[in-house]
Parts: structure tokens; sequence; C-alpha cells
């Protein structure tokens, strides 16, 4: 009861920082719209897998981004202060979920935008919207937890992408793979569900393994 | 000098994997030939690359256990070792590549960019750079404590990661690697029964040399840290 308590006052100061700091949050909306204008810029007329390929790729360095500040702008007072307050499990469900909800507007909002400057190669948008909502959630949460590993040590940005590139390769094979479906190309039947099982299946594990793991960073 | 009896095992299996793999009788494949030779060499040292880094993994369960710097150190010259392995078997693999899927009307370079989409490949690249990952993130934390702690939460995490990726990604793309079906090379029907009595002792004794040079590096590092443990 009382961690439930926790996990909706840490989520609220989550929301109630971006609120109030906005830099950080508008700086992330221009991140997205300056990339996606340059991509407009240089790549002219794209034919559907690169823009797939693009769309993912965007969303992946999107994601760092947005994740590394979760962690990166908590002073180290304050994580004393929440040390004292609240347990580890549910300090970092709650960066998860603020995660996974910050990736799912900057998703949608990066979507708008590739449709806008890039066109929209797809054959049913909301099947590929649906798609990439549930991965950009997939990415959000390994990034979670890397974030979290790399704010303990130096040049914390740079590291993240280091970490993170090689353990993100087969959920975003998946990803592009699943997302043709949009693109209206035939798969295999019960193969596109097989790779969201697969999905959904990463997702929990990684889950399960931020909760067992974080404790251990959680200590100073 | 005291050298205990896997020592022994692993020269002597190596001597045996070495001589017969160089003599014993092998099937006669088109295209492969001769170079079938090279998975004596080739092939094990993934089996030595992937045990070793298990046992990487297992040891820094441990620190996070116990919080012992010992433990620290064994996993640190356990991801060493197992990485030297990998660029063993990368360089093996290079070399049989050159001869058996290089189109050889073309430069070698050309061949490069089809037979890196390897799934096999991306799966050892993949696990060569998640160590390479691990190397700097221990190098860029100052505190020994700290540094230890969050490597091995590192280190656990991205082994969970990786090993569903190995098994996942060649259901995903098309290959040229043998192995397709289940699992590469644990399964029994790939390799000629000729072969298996080479192979099998081969990957224990590199295995085995692995482990002996790691226990060389902890040892070592043991005696330079000697005043903190």
């Amino acid at each position: 009861m009382e961690s439930g308590i926790h996990f909706r006052a840490l989520l609220k100061k989550e929301f109630l920082l971006d609120f109030r700091q906005q830099h950080s949050f508008f700086g992330i909306l221009l991140y997205i719209a300056s990339t996606v204008f340059v991509l407009y810029l240089t790549m002219g007329d794209i034919e559907a897998e690169t823009w797939n390929a693009l769309f993912w790729v965007t969303q992946l360095f999107i994601c760092i981004n947005a994740v590394a500040k979760s962690f990166l702008q908590e002073a180290k007072g304050r994580m004393l202060y929440y040390y004292t307050t609240t347990s580890p499990v549910v300090f970092i469900l709650s960066k998860i979920s603020y995660n996974g909800i910050l990736m799912i507007v900057m998703n949608v909002i990066n979507l708008i935008l590739y449709t806008a400057l890039l066109g929209n190669p797809t054959s049913s948008f909301w099947q590929f919207l649906e798609i990439s909502l549930v991965g950009s959630i997939g990415l959000s949460l390994v990034f979670t937890l890397l974030a979290a590993i790399a704010s303990k040590a130096l040049q914390q940005a740079s590291l993240m992408a280091i970490l993170g590139f090689p353990i993100i390769i087969p959920q975003l094979l998946l990803l592009v793979r699943l997302s043709k479906t949009a693109f209206s190309e035939i798969f295999k039947d019960g193969a596109p569900t097989q790779i969201i099982l697969l999905l959904l299946a990463l997702d929990i594990s990684v889950v399960i393994l931020a909760m067992i793991l974080y404790p251990f960073l959680w200590k100073d | 000098m005291k050298i205990s009896w896997w020592k022994i095992l692993s020269i002597v299996l190596l001597a045996y994997a070495i001589v017969g793999g160089l003599l014993l009788p092998v099937p006669e494949l088109p295209q492969l030939g001769e170079t079938i030779r090279n998975l004596y060499f080739h092939v094990c040292m993934w089996f030595a690359m992937m045990i070793l880094y298990t046992f990487s993994v297992v040891y820094s369960i441990k620190y996070l256990r116990t919080s012992s710097f010992k433990f620290d150190i064994k996993a640190k010259a356990y991801a060493d070792v197992g990485t030297f392995m990998g660029l063993l078997g990368y360089s093996t693999g290079a070399i049989w590549a050159s001869y058996t899927w290089a189109d050889p009307n073309n430069p070698a370079y050309a061949s490069f960019g089809s037979i890196m989409r390897e799934p096999k490949l991306i799966g050892a690249a993949m696990a060569l750079l998640i160590y390479g990952a691990y190397f700097v993130l221990r190098s860029s934390i100052i505190d020994m404590d700290q540094r230890a702690r969050v490597s091995a939460v590192f280190n656990i995490f991205s082994y969970a990661m990786l090993f569903p990726s190995i098994w996942i990604i060649p259901r995903l793309l098309p290959s040229l690697h043998p192995g397709q079906e289940g699992n590469p090379a644990l399964n029994f029907n790939d390799i000629d029964l000729r072969m298996r009595i080479v192979f099998y002792p081969a990957v224990i004794g590199w295995t085995l040399m692995g482990a002996w040079i790691t226990n060389i590096k902890i040892r070592t590092e043991m005696i330079r840290e000697k005043n903190i443990l």
C-alpha cells in the first residue's frame, strides 16, 4: 500500500519536474524536429524500406536522449533523499513507467513529423503506429536500466550509446521486421504474432532484471 | 612446480587435437575440402569464449552476493580472456571464409558486406561489443567498489540479453553458415563421426587452455592488489 503511494508520488514528481524545468522536455522535442528536418533536406524521395529503417534509427537516438536525462539530472543529494525515503524497486519502476510514457509521446511526435516531411509509405498507418508504440516502450525499458548504470560513470551520455547499441540489436531487428507488416508485406501465418510474443517476453525479462539488479546500483 | 591434472589434460588434448586434427581422415565435401579441419580451431574458440563469459557472469553474481573484491578480479579476468578467444575465433573464421565464402572474381572487401550480415557473425559481434562496452564502463568509473558493483550489474544484464538474441537472430535472417537448424555445433547430426572424435576433445582442450591463461592473469592481479585484498 505504502509503495503504491510512493510510486504515485515519484511519478508525479517526474511530470512536475518536466513542467517546471521545461528546457529538457523541449530540448528533446527540438532534437526530434531538427533530426527529421535534416533527414528531409538530405534524403529527398525515399522508398518504404529506407523510410522504415530511418524511422527506427531516429527512434533509437531519441530514446537515448530522452531516457538519459531521467538519471543524469538527478543530483547526488536528491538520490540520497530517495534512498532514505523509498525502496529501490519502487524507484526504478517509477522511472520505467515515466520513461515509457515519455517515449510514447515522443514516438507520436516523431511519427507526425515523419509523415509531414518524409511522406507516409505505410499501407496501414494505424498498424504501424501500434507497432511503433510497442517498440518505443521496449526501447525505453532497456535504456532506463542502462541510464542507471551509465549515471555512475564518467562521460555518461556517450557511454549510454556504447552500452546500449549491442544489447538493443535483436529488439531493433525484430521491430524492423515486424513493422514490415504495415507495408503490406506478406508473412507466414502466425509469424507476426510470434514476433510480438517474443518482444513481450523480452520486455518482461528486462523489467524483472531491472527490479533484481537496480537495488545493487542504488547503494553508494 | 606443481601442475594440476587439468593443465596436463589441456596439453594432452590440444596435442591430440592439433596432430589428430591435421592427420586423421575427414569427410570430403565440395567447396570445403581440407579447410574443414579448421573446425577444430574455429568453432572451439567460440565455445571457449562463451564458456569463459559464463564464468565471468557467475563471478559477477558472486561479487554482488558477497562484495568480496576477489570475485571482481576473477570476473574481469574471465571477460578479458573470453574476448581474446572471441578475437581468435574471428580471425580463424576470416581465414576460413576467405577460402570458402569470398567471391573469387572480386576483391575480398567486396564480399565483406554480405559476409558480415551472417546471423552467427552478428551474434559474435554483439558478444564482443558488449564486453568491449564492459571494459569501457570499468575504465570510466574511478571508485573501486563502485566500479566492481556497476560493472557486475552490467555484466549480468547484458549476458541475460545476449543469450535470447543468439537464439533469435538466426531465425530471422537467412544464412550460409552451417548449423542453421537449432543451436550451432550442439546438434549431433551436424558433424560426421570421424570429426566428432577430434572435435569434442578439442573443445575441452581449448576451454581448459583459456581457463589456464585466466588463472595466471588472476594470480598476477591478486599479487598486484595484495594490499587491498
